[in-house]
């Protein structure tokens, strides 16, 4: 289905359309953060994907107020298909080396994973795993993250502030 | 039948293509930054796979669990999402900008304005 999605999304004319496309799929790759265990996960992108981008989308389309150029057909490219084809059958030919999916023996659940698991109920508090490491364990990643939301923010609103100023 | 069990990866292989097609193909300002997210998000299906375990549950302990999935990737893609949030809103003001520049959102009419000037 996400693929079916991601296709649409290819092949869409109307960027309205690809914009309302676009929280669609994001809805439908939190469904699958959900199958996969992953609910924190999934909420934020339920959330963050599916509501902000959207908006930010819509907003940026009602900005611009979509030029008659964008509408022009679309044809297949031979160029570009073929680079995207030839690193697909590439990155797929890697797979072979990977782990299968969900295996319990994977390299990445052996690392750090099984402390996390083990200790954090007693080292940090909360019964949540994911929240231990993103606050506790992980601190300075948040730290970083909450820095690149600043800079973006300045950087916005350095970007559309300073034209409504020259506007009014 | 080893092989069938990477499907998770051909996936994320294959919306990591679509999106680096739009990326490629599309003179639209706008469809890059969705083909983007795609590119984006197919990266984020990659680490919760790498992170799900079989017939294990959502990480949050209780008494009566035994196997859960590993923790680590859920909270890096946590912080991922949230980024690539704040680099959408840039880039999104920034194609604002260059429509008032500019007054499209097609590379091939912005490169033929610089062209002409």
């Amino acid at each position: 289905m996400l693929a079916v999605t991601a296709i649409a999304l290819v092949r869409l004319h109307s960027l309205f359309a690809a914009a309302m496309l676009t929280g669609i799929y994001s809805l439908l790759c939190a469904s699958l953060f959900v199958l996969m265990d992953a609910v924190d996960v999934a909420f934020t992108e339920a959330a963050v994907g599916a509501g902000i981008i959207t908006i930010m989308l819509l907003g940026t389309l009602a900005l611009i107020r979509e030029s008659p150029d964008s509408k022009e057909p679309h044809r297949l490219q031979i160029l570009p298909m073929a680079v995207v084809v030839i690193t697909g059958a590439a990155l797929i030919y890697a797979t072979r080396d990977m782990p299968a999916f969900g295996d319990p023996y994977a390299p990445a659940h052996q690392h750090v994973a099984p402390r996390y698991i083990e200790k954090s109920g007693a080292e940090v508090g909360p019964p949540n795993i994911v929240t231990s490491v993103l606050a506790s364990y992980r601190g300075y990643d948040t730290l970083g993250e909450v820095t690149v939301i600043f800079t973006a923010g300045v950087g916005v609103i350095m970007l559309l502030g300073h034209r409504r100023k020259d506007r009014s | 039948m080893n092989w069938i069990l990477h499907y998770n990866y051909w996936v994320v292989i294959f919306l990591m293509m679509t999106g680096l097609y739009l990326v490629f193909a599309r003179a639209n300002l706008i469809r890059k930054v969705i083909g983007l997210n795609i590119f984006q998000t197919s990266v984020f299906i990659l680490f919760i796979s790498a992170g799900a375990v079989r017939q294990a549950s959502a990480p949050i302990l209780s008494e009566s669990i035994t196997s859960y999935a590993n923790p680590l990737p859920h909270a890096l893609i946590l912080t991922a999402i949230v980024v690539g949030v704040a680099t959408m809103a840039l880039a999104l003001a920034l194609i604002v900008r260059i429509h008032e520049a500019y007054g499209a959102i097609d590379d091939d009419l912005i490169h033929r304005q610089n062209g002409e000037s």
